[in-house]
């Protein structure tokens, strides 16, 4: 691949993890044909249902925090939309909580809140959820570390090479210049396209706002050659 | 714009969020043709990875297991001569990718292989084992296994 290229290393001190978990051998490369272009997971079993899209009637109430809709485009290498692919979201709730009880932090968790989140983008490579913005939590990485708010996107698209799992992060946010994890992207133009714009256009009067994140997976959507 | 998207890390909590029902047999166990792969996630360390997430696919094979406390997962799958593997982890800043060869496979010939040094071949080969096939991912050490560059 010859895209420009903003990915992180594997191996970033900073973020303690990395450390013992950061392959040391140098990766191999294959011709694209091998392996990048061979055709991405079949997904198909993945369960998706219409109402997985709207994180904040899942439960019998509504989740307490400020109502978002999120949403944008999945765009492959060339720019065009990725169609019917499957995006899958997941978040702390309002109060930086997540559900999984791996997360020990001391804050509330919402009874009408889970923070997972499923759908297929349309014929425009178009995704939409309607969630609530997730609140920043303390990590243990560092003396007084904390997460700036962010959202987990897992995307797949047409291709091995376009399966992408990474986190979007809101505009503005005070945490983002602290955070090892987003700043392991060394180029302020790759930090940059993990950041969502606030979009006056899709925020419904008097019902939320709204953030416009597109995405860009590698690969092509045309049909590939197996190798 | 069609810069790629930067990677990140999958993190420690996606347990209630990417498993799905059913989502580590990409066909049933005990149909025609399927074979049982487990393996396990160590770090650098030799410790196991418990807060993993493993993905397997070909054609139209595709399973997903996160690991368990002893960074283990298994998959369903029907024979082919080989898989793509994808590791999510926590501290993996970008997923991490590998082929599993079934021990069966026409390795001789394979021009992946060709491509890898001979004495660390083997981390890419599936071994016979009770009930099915044994599959190690080591991220680093020793054994580390060999991944491909995305």
């Amino acid at each position: 691949m010859t895209d420009l290229d903003f990915e992180p290393p594997y191996l970033f001190p900073d973020y303690r993890a990395t450390q013992m978990r950061a392959p040391r051998h140098e990766l191999v490369r294959l011709p694209d044909e091998w392996f990048h272009q061979r055709r991405g997971p079949a997904f198909g079993r993945v369960p998706v249902s219409s109402g997985d899209a709207d994180l904040t009637r899942q439960h019998r109430g509504e989740p307490l925090g400020e109502r978002i809709i999120l949403t944008g485009r999945v765009l492959d290498s060339d720019g065009r939309p990725v169609r019917h692919t499957l995006v899958e979201v997941w978040q702390a709730n309002a109060a930086g909580r997540y559900v999984d009880p791996v997360d020990t932090h001391p804050a509330p968790l919402d009874p009408n809140f889970t923070g997972a989140g499923r759908c297929l983008t349309d014929d425009a490579g178009v995704y939409r959820f309607v969630t609530v913005k997730p609140g920043a939590y303390p990590w243990r990485n560092h003396p007084n570390a904390w997460r700036p708010a962010h959202v987990h996107f897992s995307l797949f698209g047409p291709q091995l090479a376009s399966r992408l799992v990474t986190q979007m992060y809101f505009p503005g946010d005070p945490l983002i210049p602290f955070d090892p994890i987003l700043n392991s992207i060394a180029d302020a133009r790759g930090r940059d396209l993990l950041v969502a714009r606030f979009d006056p256009e899709t925020t419904e009067p008097e019902w939320a706002l709204a953030y416009r994140w597109d995405v860009v997976v590698r690969g092509r959507d045309a049909t590939p050659s197996e190798s | 714009m069609t810069i790629p998207t930067p990677s990140q890390t999958v993190g420690p909590f996606f347990g209630f969020a990417l498993p799905f029902e059913g989502d580590a047999h990409a066909v049933p166990p005990g149909s025609d043709g399927a074979v049982r792969i487990e393996g396990q996630v160590f770090d650098g360390a030799g410790e196991p990875v418990p807060d993993a997430i493993v993905e397997i696919s070909d054609g139209d094979q595709f399973a997903r297991c996160g690991t368990d406390r002893e960074g283990a997962f298994h998959f369903t799958v029907r024979q082919a001569p080989h898989f793509d593997v994808l590791v999510f982890a926590r501290g993996l800043l970008r997923h991490l990718a590998t082929r599993l060869y079934l021990p069966e496979a026409d390795l001789d010939g394979d021009s992946l292989l060709q491509m890898v040094e001979p004495e660390r071949r083997h981390t890419l080969i599936a071994s016979a084992s009770e009930g099915g096939l044994r599959f190690d991912i080591h991220l680093q050490g020793d054994h580390e296994t060999v991944f491909i560059q995305l």
